[in-house]
């Protein structure tokens, strides 16, 4: 039994890259062939598709709007997060366990729920289509799950290095600069990774809050799919180019994602 | 570890206070807002007290939605816990294949929602996709577009596929945490595979399985983009889960006084799961 033991992993691997592999396959096929032939891999091999993705604007500004408000989300969440889950983990206030719980509920509240009500508060506010609208509306659940992974990667380093770092004459900003963030920057770049990415996949806020100067690139997708009928080849070719950002974040935390994705808690 | 008491500790709170309840309070009191009161438009209100609730209450088309979540949601934990537990049981411990195996893994947790609904679509169609192709030339008369079981199927088979990683990353997470000497000693005792798995490596995964189910639990509940534009929710309203039908609602159909009473239920179920596994999880941490 334990010879076979690598078949398990090995199979599922090729269960997941089967459909990535049938979409990159069909983004290198124009969409007459995807519609008109059944072929393993293409026929007639071509790049028109990636070609007019990276040169009509509408496509790839999509791209660069998207990136524009996953970094800017990335970077308020985990600035706001740091102090807080430093403060959940080292001491006690008054409300903090509710604090704590009320922030994990806005995780869990279905982005469903908030759809309309966000597009019109943002819309009120004026700043409907803004890359500002979808980076701060991605903080109700960004925030808390910053929050609760950087809590789990602070409660583990011990409290005498705090106290060592007082009775040696550092005031608070200067220890937690110096000190404290070299120490946990694993488990902050680990956050940074996860709003990165949950900002990257969520759509249907993104989709709601934005319309033209703001648009995300996996919006673009489903608006050209429904207006000039079957670009499957187009569409293909795009939602190939939206693994990539994924794929590079992944390698940099490699060592540290299982890890990260106990929330910091193992 | 224990705390000391410092209401200053508000301080550094604030900042993410503001920003979440920027988010959270405004848009929540718009709904309901809306769930007690009947609009015709120009802001003008009349109150309708609980009759939103009581009509969403009773109506079978809500019951459905309802059981078709829950559904749902049973079927993907009852795969993807056990399935992740084994995957996560059998992958390489040291050497090349462990960063292969968790780069692999977390590739489908990266791609963009309607990504992955766009990709299965193409992947699962009779005509042009692999899967569809290869299992209507084994003799399976298979169209997800068309028939309810394999709406489902493909749905399952989707989501799976997704997330199963999740919870592979998490076990393995709460697998390497198990000191070398626990194993040792249970080879002197000669306790066999299973022993191992129930006394050793379960007790040691319960607090990442805890967030696992958790997280599956929350996510899987409040679906939306994957099976939308997998499937539309159809055929008819076969695949329509309750955040679909709840968008039909209110963006379809501008029913806002029931679809806000919906929001709220819903909302309500999910705090309430949610709930019990967040106390069962800090009780867990209290205990280690």
């Amino acid at each position: 039994m334990k010879k076979f033991k690598w078949l398990v992993p090995t199979i599922y691997i090729i269960f997941l890259m089967l459909p990535i592999y049938w979409l990159l396959n069909m983004s290198f096929k124009t969409t007459t062939e995807i519609i008109n032939t059944y072929s393993l891999w293409p026929q007639k091999f071509t790049f028109e598709n990636y070609i007019t993705i990276f040169t009509d604007s509408t496509w790839y500004t999509g791209y660069l709007n998207s990136i524009y408000y996953v970094v800017m989300n990335t970077v308020l969440s985990v600035a706001a997060a740091l102090p807080a889950a430093y403060a959940f983990s080292r001491y006690k206030f008054l409300g903090d366990k509710h604090l704590f719980f009320w922030l994990l509920t806005n995780r869990m509240a279905p982005p469903a729920v908030f759809a309309l009500p966000f597009f019109q508060f943002y819309s009120s506010i004026n700043l409907f289509d803004t890359h500002v609208a979808v980076a701060l509306s991605h903080c109700l659940f960004n925030i808390p799950l910053a929050v609760w992974i950087l809590e789990g990667f602070i409660s583990a380093v011990p409290k005498e290095l705090d106290e060592t770092a007082y009775v040696d004459g550092y005031s608070f900003w200067r220890f937690f600069i110096k000190i404290f963030i070299p120490t946990i920057v694993a488990g902050i770049g680990i956050t940074m990774f996860f709003c990165f990415m949950f900002s990257w996949v969520e759509l249907l806020l993104a989709k709601t809050l934005t319309a033209v100067a703001a648009k995300p690139i996996a919006a673009t997708m489903t608006r050209t799919v429904s207006t000039s009928g079957y670009e499957l080849g187009l569409l293909a070719a795009a939602g190939s180019l939206t693994i990539i950002p994924g794929a590079i974040v992944i390698y940099f935390v490699r060592n540290y994602i299982a890890k990260g994705f106990a929330l910091g808690r193992v | 570890m224990n705390k000391t008491i410092n209401q200053k500790a508000w301080l550094f709170v604030i900042p993410v206070f503001i920003l979440v309840a920027f988010n959270a309070v405004v848009p929540l009191m718009t709904v309901v807002n809306y769930a007690f009161q009947e609009t015709f438009g120009n802001n003008v209100f009349t109150w309708e007290g609980t009759r939103w609730f009581k009509q969403i209450l009773r109506s079978e088309r809500f019951h459905a939605a309802l059981g078709r979540q829950f559904l749902f949601t049973g079927i993907i934990l009852a795969i993807q816990i056990p399935l992740g537990i084994a995957i996560a049981l059998t992958m390489p411990k040291k050497g090349i294949g462990v960063p292969v195996c968790l780069v692999l893994m977390s590739m489908p947790l990266l791609i963009p929602w309607n990504v992955v609904g766009a990709m299965w679509n193409i992947f699962a169609l009779p005509e042009i996709g692999f899967l569809g192709h290869t299992l209507n030339d084994m003799g399976f008369d298979y169209n997800f577009t068309q028939q309810i079981g394999d709406a489902w199927f493909t749905t399952i088979l989707m989501d799976v596929w997704h997330w199963t990683s999740l919870v592979v990353l998490l076990s393995y997470a709460g697998l390497r945490s198990i000191q070398p000497a626990y194993y040792q000693a249970a080879e002197i005792d000669g306790a066999s595979r299973w022993a191992v798995f129930r006394h050793i490596e379960l007790p040691k995964m319960k607090k990442v399985l805890t967030i696992a189910i958790l997280l599956r639990f929350m996510d899987s509940f409040m679906i939306y983009t994957e099976p939308f534009v997998l499937t539309g929710g159809g055929p008819g309203n076969a695949t329509a889960f309750l955040s679909i039908d709840l968008v039909k609602m209110a963006l379809g159909q501008f029913d806002l006084g029931p679809a806000a009473a919906m929001s709220l239920i819903y909302f309500f179920i999910v705090l309430l799961v949610c709930w019990v596994f967040y106390n069962l999880m800090m009780r867990n941490e209290v205990q280690s």
